[in-house]
């Protein structure tokens, strides 16, 4: 993995040396422990502070059409779909982009840590083994234990538009897809219901869902727009489902499931669950999942003359 | 404003009768057609839809619905031009695969299944716009009045 780091560093040295790029957009070390953050490399000295390990978990793809000039990103399976969209949707310019592959075997979801062992005071990881120092007890995981739910279920680890690949590649789970999903499905309305029900009681419309997505870039948000003034600002679980749902529905054929939202909620809101059944719809009723071909046109951008039409009123 | 609190009609004996209220989306050049069609040929249907005109189908942001339904209908008709017969000539094509991601989505989190309904009706079709209305107020009433997008008791809605 240390070859990775210096392999990434390097590439990033090259770039900048030879003038290819104006940042390089990658991970440091964060301030908190198990959290890496977004660090914008622009000269070959600074190089050093870039890493690569579990705890990369943000979607760079967030930070590229608001970063100006040329620039090369560190991406994995996810962010590389994300890039995908964004070029799909003219907010990435080909051109001006870099893109340094890395496979992912996924990344850390501290939550699920820091149930058992309180606020992480510090951590190590080595060899796949975590050692946690906690406010409430020490405790070591393997690294299955703490995979985010994101990356159980990914089956594109490996970028899908790159410029160079660093490191190996990482075998795809062979899971069957959306079976979480499918789970929620079978349960009854009002199991379902109440399920949603406590989700949304727990949201506080921080937005942090929002910020860190990559395809949520509109310049004026509905949630801010004054007019028309599309929620009211009281934060109760119709208000906050409404924020999601159109949330979800405003990335319906767009979003890549990278789980950024579901990592960045404070509240541990499941956010995905929504996101999920989006695109497990789109997968099955046009068949289309986003970001993984520039060449495919996205899904609500076009239109057959047999879409199903079940949704319709009987008479 | 909460919906139709205008709208209350005075002529009216005051019944305890559940009388839905329903926002209808239906586009200016078949679906509002075919409701003038309706009152033209004088075919009786329920008083229950409150008609919002709208150039297309396709114009329907699903945000539209999820408003309505804070803002206190009891349901929601969205109707456009058959698949084909679009004035835009794609608009209703591009609103169908939206239409089916809405209804699915709401499903899903637990909305009733009759509360949001969507249709095809053209210009021609008077008599069916009348039908799809009584079939639709039918349903809503039988749900009785929303208590916000979820049914929960505890005044989970929206006060605006």
């Amino acid at each position: 993995m240390n070859d990775l780091i210096n392999n990434i560093r390097e590439t990033a040295r090259q770039l900048l040396t030879d003038g290819k790029v104006d940042v390089v957009i990658g991970y440091e070390k964060g301030s908190l422990p198990l959290k890496a953050t977004p660090c914008f490399v622009r000269t070959p000295q600074d190089v050093e502070r870039l890493i690569w390990d579990a705890t990369c978990e943000n979607n760079l793809a967030t930070y590229v059409a608001q970063t100006a000039g040329k620039k090369a990103i560190v991406a994995k399976g996810c962010d590389s779909r994300a890039l995908v969209v964004l070029m799909q949707e003219n907010q990435v310019v080909r051109d001006d982009l870099y893109i340094i592959g890395v496979s992912c075997q996924g990344v850390i979801n501290k939550k699920i840590i820091e149930i058992q062992t309180g606020e992480i005071i510090e951590a190590t990881i080595t060899d796949g083994k975590i050692s946690v120092k906690g406010m409430e007890g020490s405790k070591e995981f393997s690294f299955a234990e703490v995979k985010d739910a994101t990356c159980q279920t990914c089956r594109y680890p490996n970028p899908v538009i790159e410029d160079i690949h660093l490191g190996g590649t990482v075998n795809v789970s062979q899971s069957t897809p959306f079976a979480d999903v499918i789970e929620m499905e079978n349960k009854s309305d009002s199991e379902r219901q109440a399920y949603f029900n406590e989700q949304m009681s727990k949201c506080i419309r921080c937005y942090a869902c929002r910020n860190a997505c990559p395809m949520c870039y509109c310049p004026e948000c509905f949630v801010d727009c004054n007019s028309p003034k599309w929620l009211t600002g009281g934060v109760d679980r119709s208000e906050n489902l409404m924020f999601q749902a159109g949330r979800v529905l405003h990335l319906a054929g767009r979003c890549v499931d990278c789980g950024a939202c579901t990592r960045a909620c404070p509240q541990g809101v499941d956010i995905r669950a929504m996101n999920r059944k989006s695109a497990k719809d789109v997968l099955v009723m046009y068949n289309h999942e986003a970001g993984i071909s520039e060449d495919i046109q996205p899904a609500l951008n076009v239109y057959s003359a047999d879409d199903p039409e079940a949704f319709l009123v009987k008479e | 404003m909460i919906m139709g609190e205008s709208q209350v009609d005075m002529n009216q004996p005051n019944t305890n009768v559940f009388k839905p209220k329903i926002a209808a989306f239906l586009c200016n050049w078949c679906s509002y057609a075919g409701a003038d069609l309706a009152g033209v040929g004088r075919i009786q249907y329920p008083a229950s839809i409150r008609t919002i005109r709208v150039p297309c189908s396709g114009r329907i942001n699903p945000l539209y619905i999820l408003k309505a339904m804070a803002n206190g209908a009891d349901g929601v008709l969205v109707s456009g031009c058959h698949p084909g017969d679009c004035h835009y000539i794609s608009g209703n094509y591009v609103a169908r695969r939206k239409f089916a991601l809405i209804q699915s989505l709401l499903k899903h989190v637990g909305l009733e299944d009759d509360r949001v309904n969507f249709s095809w009706v053209s210009a021609a079709e008077g008599g069916r716009f009348a039908e799809v209305v009584k079939g639709v107020t039918e349903r809503v009433s039988a749900l009785g009045p929303n208590k916000g997008i979820f049914t929960v008791d505890d005044g989970g809605a929206t006060d605006e």
